[in-house]
């Protein structure tokens, strides 16, 4: 069974909302609506307080080439345009909408669930553009804007298109419950990008801890052409790009440069069924898949929450949060990030709501390292985790570009099997942002000499 | 025998050898240096801070001997005394200049301050700042990790325990900016010093909204403009809901202390207070 082949770790599965069905997740009485939602230039608000919005409304529009619209999720009143902290604590701006409760939907957008196949109808124009208007990001975490991902450079061939259903984080299951669900949908999305692009072949790998996603979609893509459905072996981080790439096709992407340069283009299965909702359905990027999990829970649950619920509200559908918790996190708990705040919103890259309960919460006791180099058997980008942590600590940040510091993508495998609890990964973040800062200045410097 | 007296003969000769070819390598390449640069070098601390713009004592020696005046050459670490020396030693004129120390604009004590959030990540402001915005509700405030302590070189700056916010000996001082460069939310600066050290500053960095702020620190600074109004000799100015004294405009007569109604307002080594006496 294929796989990456460096490093990669095996956290323990925990995949506690497995075979639990999409629940609807209630309206909430108030959204917040962020306007950074996506890599790239923050959207401009173009809605005014006291505004009457319905959903799939616009309420902001695409700042650039990388940037992404934003659209309303619930029909009701904007109450206010002001700057909100975000999971990390930061300002951003969002906008604030008070439901009506009408949940009146924009009349353009078919709510039918009824499955269309034929995409004959549809131009590869008119389908990068139904996707660039319905502000459709990576839904995997990256959030990189997809109209961007399907204009690659002129100079370069694509000849494969991945779909990621690899979900490799520990406990989310949104993308699983979605292949089960939603398989027909997921293929017609495919189709959709392939044609974009002008591909013929599309690969979906997917982990064989799913069986039943991969028979599923197996089952499913018969009837169309050039979808293969790739069993993938259980390796942590396999959904990122680079390793994805490397599983399925067995190229390897070249350090600083993007999967188009291997003449590849990697979708998340999310983004895929995103798209076919855009094309086929006209409808916005308006809700996700959300999976609420965690120990500490009596249910747990894969919820289609729309954009915007804070995280409170969604709690609330599995009974709130439990006593004890001592840590929520947004994503998986490899490399999602700690909310500061359940007061916080959804937003179109959040895959999970994870709680902690106060035993798993806490960093264990760091000790000394016994130089048994695992971290560097677990980094999948080949780096030697100790080093860059060392360098990072003596702050020599310059040294830290000599060893490719760019090239990590922070999914955590270093500290996770660290053995003496070292905070690996955190001088390795540091040391990166430095790093990365001091390569911005030299090229400043070399565009000010010019 | 012989081998002993061998070897010293043979060592002696290659000694000899070694310093003629020494002594013509070193008049043939023969660099001429300002004797100059040494001597204002020995004058100078050594510490080779940066705090004066040059890298180390020794590019500030060879600018201070190679430029006509010391126009805008300034030790701050060595002071006036220091700057005095060497321009005596070198006839030229010292400029004069301010003595400056760093304030760190930042009230916001654990009781004032309440946290919002545990921080179990690594010691480091840098760190901590990029990550999250600290670990109270206060996204401006220090976040008490001590990167200022750890850039200083003279041991002026040092992290209460208690309040777990950075507090500066002005003795220990020289306005390096050492402490300044490092802190990653800017709310340590340098700032004008008068007779015994007595300054007042805004000792406060917060600049969301009155409402927001109060409600994350109660020593904030709400930009009420209280203490602009009280101001008899108009240093003070408010921008984005954050007051600013301006330091050589202020007379130090301590109306906008006592205006100030979160206590936000700062007054370092000033005489005990008649009224508060009289009021007790």
């Amino acid at each position: 069974m294929k796989t990456f082949t460096i490093g990669g770790v095996h956290p323990k599965e925990n995949k506690l909302s497995k075979g639990v069905a999409i629940s609807i997740a209630p309206i909430p009485e108030r959204v917040m609506i962020p306007l950074s939602q996506h890599v790239g230039a923050p959207a401009n608000p173009i809605v005014a307080v006291g505004d009457i919005v319905k959903v799939g409304t616009k309420i902001g529009e695409s700042a650039g080439f990388v940037s992404a619209n934003v659209h309303s999720s619930v029909s009701g009143t904007i109450e206010k345009i002001d700057m909100y902290p975000d999971l990390s604590g930061n300002k951003k701006q969002m906008i604030v909408i008070k439901t009506d409760g009408n949940d009146e939907w924009e009349p353009t957008i078919d709510r039918s669930t009824t499955l269309q196949k034929d995409i004959t109808s549809f131009t590869p124009e008119i389908i990068k553009e139904k996707i660039a208007i319905a502000g459709i990001v990576g839904m995997g975490g990256a959030t990189f804007p997809m109209s961007v991902k399907l204009t690659p450079p002129k100079d370069v061939t694509i000849d494969y298109l991945l779909i990621n259903g690899v979900e490799c984080e520990p406990y989310l299951t949104a993308d699983h419950a979605l292949m089960l669900e939603k398989a027909e949908e997921i293929c017609v999305g495919i189709e959709l990008i392939k044609k974009a692009l002008g591909v013929s072949k599309a690969l979906v790998g997917i982990e064989n801890n799913k069986p039943d996603a991969i028979a599923k979609m197996q089952q499913v893509a018969t009837a169309y052409q050039g979808i293969e459905i790739v069993p993938l072996k259980v390796k942590y981080p396999q959904g990122s790009e680079k390793h994805l790439i490397q599983a399925l096709t067995g190229r390897e992407v070249p350090s600083r440069k993007l999967p188009a340069s291997v003449g590849t283009i990697v979708c998340n299965v999310a983004s895929t069924f995103a798209v076919y909702e855009a094309v086929i359905k006209n409808k916005p990027l308006i809700d996700r898949i959300v999976t609420v999990t965690g120990t500490g829970l009596t249910t747990t649950a894969n919820v289609l929450t729309r954009i915007g619920t804070s995280f409170s509200d969604l709690l609330n559908v599995v009974g709130g949060l439990p006593e004890g918790t001592d840590k929520v996190i947004s994503g998986g708990p490899m490399m999602g990030r700690a909310v500061r705040s359940l007061e916080i919103p959804i937003m179109k890259g959040s895959s999970g709501v994870l709680c902690m309960t106060e035993k798993e919460a806490h960093r264990k006791p760091e000790t000394n390292c016994i130089r048994c180099g695992r971290c560097v058997d677990g980094c999948p980008m080949g780096l030697e985790p100790y080093l860059l942590y060392a360098l990072s600590k003596k702050s020599m940040f310059a040294e830290l570009n000599e060893h490719n510091v760019t090239d990590c993508f922070e999914c955590g495998s270093c500290s996770f099997s660290c053995p003496a609890h070292k905070p690996l990964l955190d001088y390795i973040r540091l040391g990166k942002a430095k790093a990365i800062q001091i390569l911005q200045n030299e090229a400043k410097k070399e565009v000010d000499k010019k | 025998m012989t081998t002993i007296i061998n070897t010293i003969l043979l060592l002696c000769a290659i000694g000899l050898l070694a310093s003629i070819a020494l002594y013509f390598v070193a008049k043939k390449f023969k660099t001429d240096e300002n004797p100059l640069y040494g001597e204002v070098e020995s004058l100078l601390p050594g510490a080779n801070c940066g705090g004066c713009g040059f890298p180390g004592c020794r590019k500030l020696a060879e600018k201070m001997v190679d430029s006509p005046s010391l126009d805008g050459l300034y030790c701050s670490v060595g002071g006036e005394q220091t700057m005095e020396q060497i321009a005596t030693f070198l006839g030229k004129v010292a400029s004069q200049t301010e003595k400056k120390v760093a304030v760190v604009k930042c009230k916001g004590t654990c009781e004032q301050r309440p946290k919002t959030v545990s921080y179990e990540g690594i010691s480091s402001c840098s760190f901590a700042a990029s990550f999250h915005a600290g670990d109270t509700a206060c996204s401006f405030g220090c976040l008490g990790l001590g990167d200022c302590e750890k850039a200083c070189s003279f041991g002026g700056i040092k992290i209460n325990p208690v309040t777990k916010l950075p507090e500066v000996d002005s003795n220990l001082c020289t306005a390096c900016g050492q402490c300044a460069t490092a802190c990653p939310r800017h709310i340590i600066e340098l700032r004008k010093t008068n007779k015994k050290d007595m300054k007042i500053y805004v000792g406060c960095s917060n600049k969301d909204k009155g409402a927001i702020a109060r409600k994350a620190c109660a020593a904030a600074c709400i930009g009420c403009g209280k203490c602009m109004k009280t101001c008899p000799n108009n240093a003070i100015v408010v921008v984005d809901s954050l007051a600013y004294i301006d330091a050589n405009a202020c007379k130090l007569c301590r109306k906008c202390v006592e205006a100030c109604p979160t206590g936000a307002i700062v007054e370092t080594n000033f005489p005990v207070r008649k009224k508060v006496e009289e009021n007790n």
